[in-house]
């Protein structure tokens, strides 16, 4: 049903359809609504039968879960940021078990300086783990990936994170169409482990590995996420059979049929860029944007196909590696190769910078012009980065960084005269 | 003269199997239809005071669930020598995940079966005292505070033995790790305030919490089956000496184990929603002297050259658990036999 | 797309208010995409809230930067934050004050936009008459709907009490109806003056 309703309590609702049986959260912005909503339902009985346990931080959020999940229930988490670190030794610790935890990852920063607004940092710091990542560009995709998830992670036995960003679409009140019971329960039948911890059956789970066998087990783990990328496609066909709707897959294309340059991002900001391109598409300029749902498993081979055709890709993206450059740009670098098309990256909306319509314009502009330098921090205060660099370089103790440039700022912002 | 009451030792005795005990008074060890749920080819060191434990504290814990039990273990010795890869002595479910999460991956496991409407099945969650005391303190408070329904018992062997032998909050002052070497102006472990985690737990008020040493494994046994019939977060403390850490004969764990609580210097008690019940007298009182000179890891302290003073305070400690948890009758106590000795 | 940007301090129900817009615009068959300039909870500290209308997809997610409505919850933010940053020149404010626009300092605001588009709204004192509390909000939602005829008074209300339960939301619904009045009022009296 069609319903004018929060991200967060979007993704309540549909979590609670998927039926899980163990709720485990810690609370940290921009995920408290969610869990919020959920830990009332189960209160009320609504959801039912399901254990909401408050934990004492997200090191135990992750954990309670992963142990409910080898004793065979169904367990879901939410975090961001700071408390994706704070967890995670167990983030790795669930898909090295094999064990199907689904997770809301409502993307924030990472500090320091401690920042709650979006970007994808956080992901991008487990990307590593095993985990399947999966981006939504709005509201009713967050919910719908839940649906799947449940299903993809318990078919594969590999844990799998919804990431939407933070306040952005977790915040934003907007219309999403919540599916009923009857449908996820169709789509989505009783959790039935690989392994499971049961005195009928005992098992032994998590015994060390040595170097014998150790290279093994990774590559099982790493097959199963090759693994996924037929599954993605599949579970988000299958999705549409059931609901209608397209969401979920590998990857999205707008307007990219006979594109020069075709912008890459992932997440909310797709639906930004997607407003900017049919207006340098009126201008004239051939222009298009993929958006990358799957980045974890990377889907290379879908890439490579949605960008074929164009000679200059665009990677915007909402994360980067210190002293190196772009994270999704250089997963895009890598499979674009030996394609002869020429690759720029965008590092924009750190700790939550705001995307405007008319910066992305002039950026396309820019691009569509050849003159994109090959790596941009989009709307950068470079007379402020300026300064701080010349008050180092006068002084030893400069002082903090943040705090200096947050003076400058806020200095600006007063101007003479106010 | 004081009368010192003369006690029978035959029956009651720690003997694992006394052929004299009703079968209902002998342990669970002695049972040929015990579980065994860690059994025979791990890879302990020989005289390891936590295998020991563990087999006792495991099969009780069996008894009393009806066989229903699951596991969940920290990392650390007992973890790495019962599943020596690619091999597990682990007869009953079990789930090893991190060193500091045993405690929550417990909650985990005892909110799943209660969702499936298993509370039958009951948790165990077990860990040595660096899982316990540091790194998984956090979650084990969250634990106790909720409340739920797990045992977890700490195998006391004072340090972090499986990595080398280094210090944790449980490692007694004056003694010798890797990080506390006998080197400089206070050799071995520092002269803190301890971290006494019996006392912690107890602090939450939790049903059971209770002190037990691998000398006495009928009260080690009798603690787990009382712990078992409680619902709720549940604690068991358990010393079991070292003998790769503590510089102790294989052979003297046990005795050792004896020593540590007859000194004073563990107090053996249970106690239940934060107060104690029942305190395992002192019979045969020693100065702590008898009990660290057995082990290497206090030799400093003796030898060519000594440090009584440290010695001394060690013995204030064992008089000052001596004192709190009235392990000693008062003729009994060390200032009443050192009275009566000047008479 | 109709753009509304909504200022005021923590705790006036500014967040609240853009919601409650987008679900009015919602139950008339709308598109609505409503969403705060995001903080950490902080009474009294300057908020920002946005709501977009419009028949089709709304896929950007941008903060409004060039509004077609602007409401100001709170007049002490005049001069501490720049309210009317990117205004359509055809743009609607509304402001809640008793004061006039020239009271509050604000009379190059004639200039700048059409009259009819500028009004002000006592929302605070409405809100205390009917609801017993200075949340001025609801009531301002009423005053937008008479202004700009984004949503109907009937959507504004039914929205509302949607939102708040029992007796507070139909208090809250009054208190809207009243503004709307109010409202309805100020432009005939405009009107009035103009020909005159």
């Amino acid at each position: 049903m069609l319903t004018q309703i929060e991200g967060s309590r979007a993704i309540a609702e549909t979590v609670a359809l998927c039926r899980p049986e163990v709720v485990c959260a810690y609370p940290i912005s921009p995920q408290t609504h969610i869990i919020e909503a959920v830990g009332v339902m189960v209160k009320e009985g609504r959801l039912a039968p399901c254990e909401f346990i408050n934990v004492e931080s997200e090191f135990a959020a992750m954990s309670v879960a992963l142990g409910a999940s080898a004793a065979g229930a169904r367990a879901y988490t939410a975090t961001a940021s700071q408390g994706l670190l704070f967890m995670m030794e167990a983030v790795y610790n669930a898909a090295g078990l094999g064990l199907p935890v689904v997770m809301t990852l409502a993307n924030r920063a990472i500090g320091a300086p401690i920042n709650i607004w979006n970007d994808h940092s956080d992901a991008m710091a487990v990307r590593d783990s095993g985990w399947i990542q999966l981006f939504a560009e709005t509201n009713q995709e967050a919910a719908d990936l839940h649906v799947q998830a449940f299903r993809l992670a318990e078919e594969l036995s590999v844990p799998v994170m919804v990431c939407m960003d933070g306040f952005i679409l977790t915040h934003a009140v907007e219309g999403v169409d919540l599916l009923d019971q009857a449908t996820v329960d169709a789509f989505l039948p009783p959790y039935d482990p690989r392994q499971v911890l049961d005195p009928a059956n005992p098992v032994s789970i998590g015994a060390m590995v040595g170097p014998e066998a150790f290279q093994e087990v990774r590559y099982l783990a790493h097959l199963r996420q090759l693994d996924a990328l037929h599954r993605i496609p599949a579970i988000a066909e299958e999705f549409f059979g059931a609901t209608g709707r397209r969401s979920g897959g590998l990857v999205h294309s707008y307007r990219t049929e006979d594109a020069d340059t075709i912008v890459v991002a992932m997440g909310s900001v797709l639906g930004t860029i997607k407003d900017a391109v049919d207006i340098r598409r009126d201008a004239g300029e051939r222009i298009g944007v993929v958006g990358i749902t799957s980045f974890r498993p990377f889907p290379a081979q879908a890439v490579r196909a949605a960008l074929a055709g164009a000679s200059q890709v665009v990677v915007l993206e909402k994360a980067f590696s210190i002293g190196h450059g772009g994270v999704l740009a250089t997963d895009i670098s890598m499979a674009l190769q030996g394609s002869g098309c020429v690759v720029r990256e965008v590092v924009a909306g750190l700790g939550g910078r705001p995307i405007t319509r008319l910066s992305l314009e002039k950026l396309f502009y820019k691009a569509a012009q050849g003159e994109l330098e090959e790596l941009l921090f989009l709307d950068l205060e470079v007379d402020v980065v300026e300064r701080e660099r010349e008050r180092m370089r006068l002084e030893r103790r400069s002082g903090p960084s943040a705090e200096n440039v947050l003076r400058d700022l806020g200095a600006r912002s007063e101007g003479p005269g106010r | 003269m004081t009368k010192r009451p003369i006690r029978f030792y035959q029956v009651g005795s720690f003997a694992v199997g006394n052929r004299l005990l009703s079968d209902a008074e002998r342990t669970v060890q002695s049972d040929p239809q015990r579980s065994n749920s860690i059994d025979s080819g791990h890879r302990a060191c020989q005289g390891c005071g936590e295998a020991l434990g563990a087999r006792y504290a495991l099969d009780a814990a069996m008894r009393a669930a009806n066989n229903q039990l699951v596991a969940v273990n920290a990392t650390g010795c007992l973890e790495v020598f019962s599943t020596p890869y690619p091999e597990t002595s682990w007869r009953i479910p079990w789930l090893h995940s991190l060193f500091g999460n045993a405690p929550a991956v417990a909650t985990g496991v005892a909110a799943a079966l209660r969702v499936k409407g298993r509370s039958d099945v009951r948790v165990v969650s077990q860990g040595g005292d660096g899982s316990t005391v540091d790194i998984g303190f956090g979650s084990l408070s969250g634990m106790f505070e909720r409340n739920d329904d797990v045992l977890y018992i700490c195998y006391d062997n004072e340090g972090y033995m499986n990595t080398g032998v280094q210090r944790s909050a449980a490692t007694p002052p004056a003694a010798r790790t890797a990080t506390t070497d006998v080197v400089g102006p206070q050799p071995g472990n520092t002269f803190g305030q301890g971290k006494d985690l019996p006392r912690i737990a107890m602090a939450h008020d939790i049903p059971y919490v209770a002190t037990a040493t691998v000398a006495d494994l009928h009260d080690l046994e009798a603690k787990v089956e009382r712990a078992m019939s409680f619902r709720g977060a549940r604690y068991l403390h358990v010393l079991v000496p070292c003998p790769l850490g503590w510089g102790s004969a294989s052979n003297e764990t046990i005795h050792i184990a004896r020593l540590a609580k007859e000194c004073g210097l563990f107090p053996v008690f249970e106690a239940e929603y934060g107060t104690v019940t029942a305190v395992s007298k002192i019979r045969r009182p020693v100065p702590v002297e008898e009990y660290l000179k057995l082990q290497k890891r206090f030799a400093h302290l003796f030898g060519k050259n000594p440090h009584p003073e440290m010695v001394t305070h060690l013995q204030e400690i064992a008089n000052r658990n001596i004192e709190r948890y009235g392990l000693l009758d008062a003729d009994e106590s060390p200032a009443a036999r050192h009275a009566e000795v000047e008479s | 797309m109709f753009q509304v940007r909504i200022h005021g301090r923590g705790g006036q129900g500014v967040v609240t208010a853009a919601e409650i817009l987008s679900v009015a615009a919602f139950d008339e068959g709308r598109q609505a995409q409503a969403f705060p300039s995001f903080g950490s909870e902080r009474t009294g500290a300057p908020v920002v809230s946005y709501c977009r209308i419009d028949d089709r997809e709304i896929r950007t997610r941008e903060p409004v930067m060039a509004p077609d409505a602007v409401i100001v919850q709170d007049v002490t933010l005049i001069n501490q934050v720049d309210l009317f940053a990117g205004l359509s020149p055809v743009g609607y404010v509304l402001i809640n004050t008793s004061r006039s626009f020239e009271e509050l300092g604000l009379a190059e605001l004639f200039l700048r936009f059409p009259r009819p588009h500028l009004v002000t709204c006592p929302a605070t004192e409405i809100a205390l008459e009917h609801v017993g509390r200075p949340l001025p909000n609801a009531a301002l939602l009423g005053a937008f709907a008479s202004l700009t005829g984004q949503i109907t008074l009937d959507a504004v209300k039914k929205a509302i009490t949607d939102h708040f339960a029992g007796a507070v939301g139909e208090r809250n619904a009054a208190a809207a109806a009243a503004a709307f009045d109010a409202v309805v009022h100020q432009e005939e009296e405009l009107s009035r003056a103009d020909a005159d």
